[in-house]
């Protein structure tokens, strides 16, 4: 598994740059990512990263965007307002958690 | 007298009263199949109904022809289940105790969950699905009719049942089109939420260069928010829009009604299971088997068939208290109709994405894994008769339970 490096931190990552240890991270990380994509997160940006986190700590699974407006409550067009394009993806890489799979 | 009561008689629940009939006694089992309809559909052959393949009677057969003797079929829809008392409430008014529940209730779809499908006023005139025997005969009316324009198919979020048939779809549209004469007049867009064609890696990049060969377009990334009927467009969360003639449409899918009254599922309606045993994380009592269940796998029939042949051997250990010894590793296997009379094949399991070679023998096959031949197609439409005769009365068929493999190119 490859390691990278952002200001001065170093995390575990998968090919495709996803955190492979939920533990590797914390806000101060997200901001940094976010910077990356030239997302400044906000109180509305955070909301959904945590409700992220806390579902996925006890599922064991990245919540999918279904998932976040029938039980975190949000509304999916505000999700794709915050972050264009691939919400679903782009919060998961933020919140440290793996791509969310609800494909097979 | 212990007791079994299997909900849903479809190809999960018909195989497992088969196989458990054979195994637990008749004097200290009983075995109990309820379902809303004495309905059994070959869901494969809804695939062929749009382009006139299959005349729609053919998919339809009694389902206690297919249910052994010794077991108790009772028609009835299910109203919710009481895991915490072990008891199943039945909308005529019975209520079942049991001592092991197998949930085989399936997936549904859901048109009515996305604003403009189901409830607007071009459904079933030019907004199809054909997942439902009544979809897939409206939608062979419609091509019957369709003269030119612009055609989507279009999957509107995953999980879905037979998450192949959207393309076999689009490559069997492609080749009715062509052989009427029309296929310059039909402009034809796949439009998918996932980045690719195909939820797999290789399978994706194979899959998505038969579309560019077909000319069919590839619109990926879009989740539908709503069905614009007045002006006839598809609308996605970020404001997209892609207009259509005719649009043949793959709804959300979830679990049976019953199981989300029960607070058994999760928040699409399908129930949490272990993966390797497919035991209820919540109920000791409770398995799932087919497409009920929460597995990261395909919802499909050949993962019913592999994941009930896991499950007998382990069902037998754990009413006798013993730990069970068997692990099912999501091994799916699927044919992909591509048009043109040939098919592919998909060998898969949680682990190992799709890959190419041979199947199910290395280099001798005879089917071609992630490639296109006639034979595979062959296989397919062979497949019918399979799963009437040798599958649902749980015979064994000539190919490995867990994924095997042989024959396959790793990846390079």
């Amino acid at each position: 598994m490859p390691t990278n490096t952002l200001n001065g931190r170093s995390f575990q990552v998968n090919d495709e740059g996803f955190l492979t240890r939920r533990d590797e991270w914390d806000e101060d990380l997200a901001l940094d990512l976010a910077a990356l994509i030239g997302v400044e997160l906000d109180e509305a940006h955070w909301a959904p990263l945590r409700f992220m986190r806390e579902d996925s700590a006890t599922s064991g699974i990245t919540p999918t965007l279904r998932r976040m407006q029938t039980v975190g409550g949000f509304d999916i067009k505000e999700l794709y307002r915050l972050y264009p394009g691939k919400p679903a993806k782009k919060m998961a890489w933020l919140a440290g958690l793996p791509k969310p799979v609800g494909c097979v | 007298m212990k007791r079994v009561l299997i909900l849903g008689a479809g190809t999960a629940g018909t195989m497992l009263a088969n196989h458990l009939r054979r195994e637990l006694s008749g004097d200290e089992w009983s075995i109990t199949v309820v379902d809303r309809d004495n309905d059994h559909h070959y869901q494969p052959g809804y695939l062929f109904i749009p382009f006139g393949m299959y005349q729609p009677d053919r998919v339809r057969k009694p389902r206690t022809r297919y249910l052994p003797p010794g077991v108790d079929f009772i028609e009835s829809a299910v109203l919710r289940v009481r895991a915490d008392d072990s008891e199943v409430d039945l909308e005529n008014g019975r209520v079942l105790g049991y001592d092991w529940l197998l949930v085989a209730s399936g997936t549904r779809p859901r048109p009515d969950l996305t604003p403009g499908m189901a409830d607007g006023q071009l459904w079933h005139t030019k907004v199809f699905d054909f997942y439902t025997l009544e979809g897939a005969t409206r939608l062979h009316e419609a091509l019957e009719a369709f003269t030119g324009g612009r055609l989507l198919v279009h999957l509107t979020d995953m999980p879905i049942k037979c998450p192949v048939a959207p393309l076999e779809f689009v490559f069997l549209a492609e080749d009715w089109f062509r052989k009427r004469g029309i296929r310059h007049k039909v402009d034809i867009t796949y439009v998918t939420p996932l980045d690719g064609a195909f939820t797999k890696p290789v399978a994706s990049h194979e899959l998505g260069s038969l579309l560019t060969d077909r000319s069919i377009r590839l619109a990926s990334d879009f989740a539908l928010e709503r069905i614009d009927n007045e002006r006839q467009v598809i609308v996605s969360y970020d404001g997209r829009e892609l207009p259509f003639d005719l649009l043949v449409t793959i709804p959300l899918n979830t679990g049976q009604q019953f199981v989300i009254d029960s607070g058994l599922g999760d928040e699409n309606g399908f129930i949490p299971v272990d993966k390797a045993t497919l035991r209820s994380i919540a109920h000791e009592n409770i398995f799932v088997l087919g497409d009920a269940s929460n597995i990261p796998t395909s919802k499909a029939g050949s993962v019913a068939h592999f994941s009930v042949e896991t499950f007998v051997p382990n069902f037998l250990e754990v009413v006798n208290g013993k730990p069970m010894t068997h692990s099912f590793d999501g091994h799916a296997n699927c044919f992909i109709e591509s048009g043109r009379g040939q098919a592919l094949l998909l060998d898969f399991n949680y682990d190992t994405q799709p890959l190419t070679g041979s199947y199910p023998l290395p280099a001798v096959g005879p089917m071609k894994l992630l490639g296109r031949s006639r034979l595979n197609h062959l296989g397919k439409l062979a497949f019918e008769q399979m799963y009437w005769r040798l599958l649902l009365p749980g015979h064994k068929l000539p190919v490995p339970t867990l994924m095997s493999m042989a024959g396959k190119h790793e990846e390079e």
